[in-house]
């Protein structure tokens, strides 16, 4: 195949607008593949270890658009190459007219914060290099910052949350994916009644999965702040969730809180607990992954999401919450008497960081060992993300599969690729798929999802086995993409749709279970001389 | 650890940057939001990106660096705002304001060597030599700077500015202008004219030289005796204000400006003792000339910046200056020194027979205008300037509007008719610059590549982005330490 690269030097536009223009141009001309990405260092060692690294691409500046289109018929390039041009320059803004100029958005925090009425939060989504610039400069102008871009350098996020704490301004993120403000939804999120229990939070999709769960539940969300990943490391120290618990101390909205992160570091972690038990209020923890922890006082030690919600609900004043969803057990009768006996593997293809964890956490406790690429503490970390062997649970939004890539809760292309691979595998049991919705997220996830879950089942039914695929959606009904709709394609193209992730889990948990002790119980038969 | 709850008690009034799409859940939620067209600041380097960050100023930190580069700033702008810049003499020679100058040659722009000059700058070297008759030809004159026996130093280091190449040799006359509220003074040349065959475009031929000698002998002594007959001097800030109000912005467009001149040195010159002869030479010479007032326009804007240079931590840009190779930018509290980067060709209109190929790269230290907010800055004054660059009077409101984004201040005394009478931006601040992305604009006549061919054209130009973030990188640098 023919590469062809250039440079189109001095325009910076963001990855979500480079992808647009690639996905036109494959579209328009059927170029076999386009790829745009800003000339920063990052991205050049992307494309060398994609093997489209070419000299012309040495000079690009970071300000610098490299264009690398490849196709094995040169016209086809030529046409694609002109097509990105025209995408190019017809995205840049109309000069010469005062309207236009007058118009014009403003380029620079300074400049938005001039316009704005009374502007109080900064949405950073820039690439991370330049990112805890423009937030230190929000900070200084008295906003408070969602940071979701991630790849901050450690110092410069230990720097501004400094400033900002200093202020008494919060710094979410980076690397934060979602939160609520004053029932104001910020990056991926989903739309929930507002309420009585405030949420803290360094992971992004176990915070979606447990203000949804809490919506469902007919309860609501006074606040949800999220950390960002590295937060609760212990060169932040915890700076953020610290002060998210202040906030929602102070906050006479909220009742009850819940926290959900990833385990904290040992000294962050004591400082939690420890300022948990001072603020007065019911404090439900989730440290998902982490040792299991007895509660004590008003803190509430929880180790699912499912549970973390439950509890929060109950603590804010309801009854307990009843279940009307099938039981993990039945779930697992009622799929494993189709499976054959070679099917013994779960593969997991999350979209969500948080589930990922989750599942690895309540497949360990029942003994099944998975390999990820975002392992446990202690767990196999997968050599080669392409490798299928044995269970697995995958991130697909993690660093190595989302360069130059929209997230998979947007784009589902690989995701959906993966479970066609992994369908064909006469080895798996069983797939587990989140889907995500809320603003940020593909509109219609069912739409794409439902067709190929259908291929999925189809193509192992062909090599005569059946598949299991389990779905649960983290939605609710008043997100942009209906969440029973959603939840009824899926179903209809034959996944069994549970209620939650830690239910998913469960599931999968005990359908690899039984395989395995049916297969054993084969072997003991086989050893003892067949049947009796 | 004092976190006060002001995050979860106002009303959220998002800015969002990045990405587009994650905003999508404000915008459902009518809560008020802002889109940035985000750009990454300067040369797109995140190291800059990073210092930049560091000098925010802080309304509610009065210690912090940016906190006090802003009050560096307030305490400029006021320098240049009550700055009373009035054309009080004429030097008869330069030597006579520096008599230690010797053999030196000032020039426009940041230093240069000779052997990296530009064509025009190294004809008007030249041209300068066989003035001073410290050489007869081309030949000796150039063997005489190449054995050293030639110092150079940029107008600006001595509180002068002069026009194109600049050159300011010790029997030039010079124009004084004095600022009335600080004391300083500075300088410039007197425009010859002659059109191409002129020294500040590098020409020498002998009629090039006579038309200095001309310059020295009859209109030095002229105008001497007829800023003398004025009483206290002429104030410029009036004449220059007025003549913004008449369509010229007293960078590349001086025609008014000179007209007003003109009414105030003839009653004069008539009153003094000069011969009638002396007069209508003086006279022709000024009438021919609608850029007679460039001169004194830009010793004007001298007096004001160069009174407002030197307050520590100030951030703006008291000199931006170009030698035909680099342009140079001083920053008030960056005391001397210079930040360079590539000149850029103008873009503009070029007259008959010529074409960007045989244009120099931007030269001359007339940018010291739009430094003190006039030229570019001003163009919503001068609309018949932007014919140049092919635009309409619209884009010429657009010049004035975009450059308020850079600036820290508006000038009371430099007001726009077009723009409601606002006063024109002043006061360029490096830290806006490269946060903005946004690079000063420059009106400006383009010489040809080749000495002593001429202006070929005129039209606009951009100082280069380097400047400003190199400038950036040291005042972090110096503001730390």
């Amino acid at each position: 195949m023919a590469i062809q690269s250039s440079i189109r030097a001095n325009l910076y536009k963001d990855s979500v607008s480079l992808m647009r223009i690639s996905q036109v141009t494959i579209a328009r001309t059927g170029v076999q593949r386009v790829t745009l990405l800003m000339g920063t260092r990052s991205n050049k060692e992307f494309l060398q270890q994609a093997g489209l690294m070419s000299p012309a691409l040495e000079s690009a500046k970071p300000g610098d658009i490299m264009i690398v289109v490849a196709d094995d018929a040169p016209d086809k390039i030529a046409a694609a190459e002109r097509e990105i041009h025209s995408q190019i320059a017809g995205e840049e803004p109309k000069g010469g007219s005062t309207e236009a100029a007058a118009e014009a958005p403003p380029r620079s925090i300074a400049g938005g914060v001039a316009i704005a009425d009374h502007a109080d939060l900064a949405l950073i989504s820039v690439p991370g290099p330049y990112a805890a610039a423009e937030a230190l400069k929000a900070l200084r102008r008295g906003l408070n910052v969602l940071l979701f871009s991630d790849s901050v350098p450690i110092e410069q996020e230990v720097a501004i949350k400094r400033v900002a704490a200093q202020k008494g301004l919060l710094v979410m993120g980076p690397d934060c994916g979602t939160a609520i403000i004053n029932g104001v939804p910020l990056g991926f999120a989903n739309v929930v009644r507002r309420g009585a229990i405030g949420l803290v939070g360094a992971s992004g999709t176990g915070l979606q999965e447990v203000m949804c769960q809490i919506h469902r539940h007919g309860h609501g969300i006074s606040q949800a702040i999220g950390t960002g990943s590295h937060d609760v490391s212990s060169e932040v120290g915890g700076i953020t969730m610290l002060q998210g618990l202040e906030l929602l101390a102070a906050d006479a909205q909220t009742k009850v809180v819940a926290i959900v992160s990833k385990p904290p570091a040992p000294d962050v972690q004591q400082r939690v607990i420890e300022r948990a038990r001072a603020i007065g209020k019911p404090v439900v923890i989730c440290f998902l992954g982490g040792e299991p922890a007895a509660s004590a006082g008003n803190v509430h030690r929880t180790s699912s999401l499912e549970e973390t919600a439950r509890q929060a609900v109950a603590l804010a004043g309801a009854r307990q919450p009843g279940s009307d969803e099938q039981s993990a057990e039945a779930l697992a009768t009622k799929v494993c008497g189709s499976l054959t006996p070679s099917q013994r593997y779960l593969r997991g293809l999350y979209s969500g960081g948080t589930f990922c964890s989750e599942a690895q956490t309540i497949w360990r406790a029942a003994g099944i060992r998975a390999r990820s690429n975002a392992p446990l503490a202690g767990a196999e970390r997968l050599a080669d993300v392409e490798e299928s062997r044995g269970h697995m649970a995958i991130d697909l939004g993690s660093d190595e599969f989302t360069v130059g890539r929209p997230h998979p809760m947007i784009d589902y292309g690989v995701r959906i690729e993966r479970l066609l691979k992994e369908a064909g595998d006469p080895t798996v049991a069983c797939i587990v798929l989140d889907v995500v919705l809320g603003y940020g997220s593909h509109p219609n996830p069912a739409e794409i999802l439902a067709p190929a879950i259908r291929r999925a089942k189809a193509a192992a039914r062909a090599q005569g086995r059946e598949l299991a695929v389990i779905c649960f959606v983290c939605g609710t009904d008043a997100d942009p993409q209906p969440y029973e709709t959603q939840k009824g394609m899926l179903a209809d193209a034959g996944a069994e749709i549970v209620g939650s992730s830690t239910s998913a889990a469960r599931a999968s948990q005990a359908i690899a279970s039984r395989m395995a002790a049916d297969d054993s119980a084969n072997g003991r038969r086989a050893m003892q001389g067949g049947e009796r | 650890m004092n976190a006060a709850p002001s995050a979860l008690q106002n009303q959220t009034s998002v800015i969002s940057l990045g990405a587009s799409g994650l905003d999508r859940g404000v915008e459902s939620s009518g809560a008020p939001l802002v889109r940035l067209q985000w750009q990454p600041v300067g040369d797109g380097s995140p190291e800059v990106a990073w210092s930049l960050a560091q000098l925010v100023g802080d309304a509610c930190d009065a210690d912090c660096l940016g906190s006090r580069i802003d009050r560096a700033n307030a305490e400029v702008l006021e320098r240049i705002l009550t700055a009373q810049p009035v054309w009080v003499d004429v030097a008869a020679h330069a030597f006579e304001v520096w008599p230690d100058m010797g053999r030196t040659l000032l020039h426009a722009g940041p230093p240069i060597a000779w052997n990296e000059m530009c064509g025009p700058m190294k004809g008007a070297v030249v041209g300068a030599i066989l003035y001073e008759k410290w050489a007869t030809t081309q030949q000796e004159a150039e063997q005489l700077v190449a054995a050293g026996g030639i110092r150079f130093a940029p107008c600006h280091e001595f509180g002068a500015v002069g026009p194109m190449t600049g050159i300011i040799s010790p029997s030039m006359p010079l124009f004084v202008v004095l600022n009335q509220t600080t004391g300083n003074r500075a300088y410039a040349p007197m425009m010859e004219s002659g059109g191409a065959k002129t020294l500040r475009f590098g020409a020498f031929a002998p009629e090039v030289i006579e038309g200095l000698k001309l310059i020295e002998n009859v209109l030095a002594p002229c105008l001497k005796a007829a800023v003398a007959g004025i009483d206290g001097g002429l104030p410029l800030k009036p004449l220059i204000s007025q003549s913004l109000h008449m369509g010229d912005d007293v960078h590349n467009r001086n025609t008014a400006a000179t007209l007003l001149l003109y009414r105030a040195v003839t009653e004069s010159l008539l009153k003094s003792s000069i011969s009638r002869d002396l007069v209508r030479e003086t006279l022709r010479t000024i009438g021919a000339d609608d850029m007679f007032f460039l001169s004194l326009s830009m010793a004007a804007c001298k007096a004001t910046m160069d009174a407002a240079h030197g307050v520590p931590f100030s951030s703006i840009v008291t000199a931006m200056a170009r030698n035909g190779v680099n342009v140079g930018i001083r920053v008030s509290g960056l005391n001397g020194q210079w930040f360079v980067g590539p000149a850029d060709i103008p873009v503009g209109l070029f007259l008959p027979g010529f074409s960007e190929a045989d244009a120099n790269p931007d030269i001359g230290d007339s940018a010291i205008t739009e430094t003190a907010g006039l030229g570019a800055f001003a163009m919503a004054a001068a609309p018949a300037m932007v014919q140049f660059v092919g635009g309409t009077p619209q884009d010429a409101l657009r010049y004035s509007r975009e450059m308020a984004h850079v600036t820290i201040g508006r000038n009371p005394g430099f007001t726009l008719p077009m723009l409601d009478f606002i006063g024109a931006p002043v006061g360029i601040d490096i830290r806006k610059v490269v946060d903005e992305n946004m690079r000063p604009v420059i009106n400006t006549a383009t010489a040809h590549k080749e000495p002593g061919m001429g202006i070929i054209g005129a039209g606009v130009v951009q100082a280069p982005m380097k400047c400003f973030v190199d400038a950036v990188g040291a005042l972090a640098t110096a503001a730390a330490s």
